[in-house]
């Protein structure tokens, strides 16, 4: 860092006091600059994230009438369809969660182990799903999951059952549809953490007398932690949001919050009965991902601290 | 704008006071629709012949219903100059004060149902809700009426209702109770819903959408189901095994609003005055199956004999259904869709 030209240049206590002041003032200045570089996209989040959210709070404070009133919220314990959907949502969410960590975790070390070209080519049938409509993917799964669909046809034909197995229009479909979809958020993040994994550490521990399974649970996992932590905060609050494919393969069982707020939007002649949704939607999901940051964090960081 | 241009060049001209510009030719309207084929065959039916007539251009748009027309009004940010909604959607966003008045010295109302023909709002089609069964699994014995639908044992097989459209849903499980088709309106909720309460834990889909509910009997994930006619007829024309009749159907309207603060309001009464003109009316079955909601298109001849009794709104089927109350929902909509819920997601 330079040092400011008019500073008088003696040595001594005083002199470097004088020092520290002129170098703490030009890193004052320094930040002022870059918070000024920063003001147009703060500006841009307040504009387009902050004063939208703050409307949506302050709308969901009036009832039809346009009166000041906790109706809105009222309704969630009125009706029990409301809580009902709220548990929907948040069960669908950890069940995909779980099942996309599962399937995920395996998928992202496998392609993390193999070499480079053999793993740029799997990541392609990662991905390529990934480019696709939601919607597609979606109607796809119906195709091969309803009663007379390709699972089904297939299972009977050999003699595995006699009864179609019931896997579309209700949770099991929803769920399957979803992890589908989702899985690549959180492979993208889990396998980006563990390419960046020393593998150096992983021979030490070897070379000090860990078998393989030793070293993969005491080092290598570990450190796959905080690429996991992003993963499953990504697919859980994805989760949280999801309209299409529950609409779709749910068959009209499975009524997730997302669904509400578009049904309730429509029902009610304030925007204020929806906007409640979104309200109680948003405080929990932070609520839920504070604690994320509080259990997994702490480690992952703790982790990394130590590295 | 195109009327201020013309006015300037009138007076460039020098030809002052004598010539006033023409009321109506080159004004602009937009009209919102469902989209899809429904709103195809509006172009062709009603939209494009008035464009000629009148020598206005029409432009199209596509709505969701009721809170965009709430989103554009409350935000005095209007887009369209009419459009069209569900008549429960009309008498709520009547009652919200969401529409412009309708002239009926400029629309002839004769030949519409008076309960569809309001201040702010008219009736332009009808769509019915039917029972559909298929064919390769109940031959022609398949469930007739509500009540058929409602008993599982001479009739098992897998079961389909909306589950978005409350109002039919209570409508067909009022008359599955056994109440005739004239005293179904106004609804006894309660009874409905215990109607409803007795065949929930048969039904294998709620569906949300008419394509759903299509794609739920198409490809066999059940057996009979209630369906929109249109979606129906659909399904017939492309070879599946199905059958339905209008017996104890719901014929639900649609209906036609100027929402407040259209920017032009004269041509867009002219326009609308029009659409629901016998001569258009009679358009309509030609290329959809939704019924004309001008009865007296049915005397204009254009309508081929062997086509109106496939139209849900020929006086022979209309009979045989129960039209839906816009005015009973208006009022008992949000209440009955949410004790609706709470039962179907127990």
């Amino acid at each position: 860092m330079s040092v400011h030209p008019t500073l008088p240049r003696d040595t001594g206590r005083a002199g470097q006091d004088l020092n520290t002041q002129a170098l703490r003032a030009d890193a004052r200045r320094e930040s002022l600059r870059l918070l000024a570089l920063l003001s147009p996209s703060l500006f841009l989040v307040f504009a387009i994230i902050i004063v939208p959210i703050g409307w949506l709070f302050w709308l969901s404070l009036f009832d039809e009438a346009g009166a000041l009133s906790a109706a809105n919220y009222a309704r969630f314990f009125e009706q029990a369809s409301y809580i009902k959907t709220f548990v929907t949502t948040f069960r669908v969410a950890f069940i995909v969660t779980g099942a996309c960590v599962l399937l995920g975790y395996p998928l992202a070390y496998m392609l993390s182990q193999l070499p480079r070209r053999a793993a740029s080519i799997c990541l392609i049938f990662v991905i390529l799903p990934f480019w696709t409509s939601v919607l597609v993917r979606t109607y796809a799964w119906l195709v091969i999951l309803q009663r007379k669909g390709l699972i089904n046809s297939w299972l009977i034909d050999l003699g595995v059952i006699s009864e179609p197995l019931p896997l579309a229009n209700n949770l099991s479909g929803v769920v399957i549809g979803m992890t589908h979809i989702l899985l690549p958020f959180l492979v993208l993040p889990l396998y980006a953490s563990m390419k960046t994994i020393d593998t150096d550490c992983l021979r030490a521990g070897m070379n000090l007398g860990a078998g393989p399974v030793a070293t993969f649970r005491q080092i290598f996992f570990p450190l796959s932690l905080p690429g996991l932590a992003s993963g499953v905060v990504i697919v859980f609050v994805l989760c949280l949001g999801f309209f299409v494919t529950p609409a779709l393969m749910g068959g009209g069982k499975v009524i997730m919050w997302a669904m509400r707020m578009e049904q309730t939007t429509s029902l009610y002649s304030n925007w204020g009965a929806g906007a409640a949704l979104g309200v109680v939607l948003l405080v929990v999901t932070l609520a839920l991902l504070g604690l994320f940051q509080w259990l997994l964090g702490a480690r992952a960081t703790g982790v990394w601290s130590s590295r | 704008m195109n009327r201020t241009r013309s006015v300037s060049i009138l007076a460039v001209a020098g030809l002052m006071a004598a010539v006033a510009p023409p009321a109506m030719a080159g004004d602009t309207i937009t009209v919102a629709s469902w989209g899809g084929t429904y709103q195809e065959a509006e172009t062709k039916a009603f939209f494009k012949p008035t464009a000629d007539a009148l020598g206005i251009t029409i432009k199209e748009d596509t709505t969701n219903g009721l809170d965009d027309v709430r989103l554009q009004v409350t935000g005095n940010a209007v887009k369209w100059d009419i459009t069209e909604l569900g008549a429960d959607e009309c008498a709520r966003g009547s009652k919200e004060g969401l529409f412009e008045k309708l002239d009926y010295g400029i629309i002839d109302k004769s030949g519409i149902n008076p309960k569809l023909v309001h201040d702010d709002w008219v009736g332009i089609s009808y769509t019915s809700v039917v029972l559909i069964y298929r064919t390769d699994v109940f031959g022609d014995k398949g469930p007739k009426t509500w009540a058929d639908f409602w008993n599982v044992e001479k009739f098992p097989g897998r079961r389909a209702l909306s589950g978005s459209q409350a109002t039919e849903t209570l409508s067909v499980a009022a008359l599955a109770n056994g109440i005739p088709i004239d005293k179904v309106y106004p609804v006894d909720i309660d009874g409905a819903l215990k109607s409803v309460d007795k065949i929930r834990g048969h039904i294998d889909a709620w569906w949300t959408s008419g394509a759903q509910a299509m794609q739920l009997v198409k490809d066999g994930e059940v057996d009979m189901a209630s369906i929109w006619n249109g979606r129906a007829g659909t399904l017939k024309k492309e070879g599946a095994p199905i059958s339905f009749s209008f017996d104890q159907g719901v014929l639900t309207a649609d209906c036609m609003v100027i929402p407040k603060g259209a920017k032009n309001k004269a041509a867009a009464m002219k326009a609308l005055a029009m659409f629901v003109s016998p001569q258009l009316q009679a358009n309509l079955p030609l290329y959809v199956d939704n019924g004309p909601v001008n009865e007296k298109a049915f005397e204009t001849g254009k309508i081929p004999q062997d086509r109106i009794k496939d139209i849900n709104s020929s006086p022979e089927n209309v009979k045989k259904q129960v039209l839906q109350d816009a005015a009973f929902w208006r009022d008992n909509l949000v209440e009955a869709t949410e004790k609706f819920n709470n039962l179907v997601q127990q």
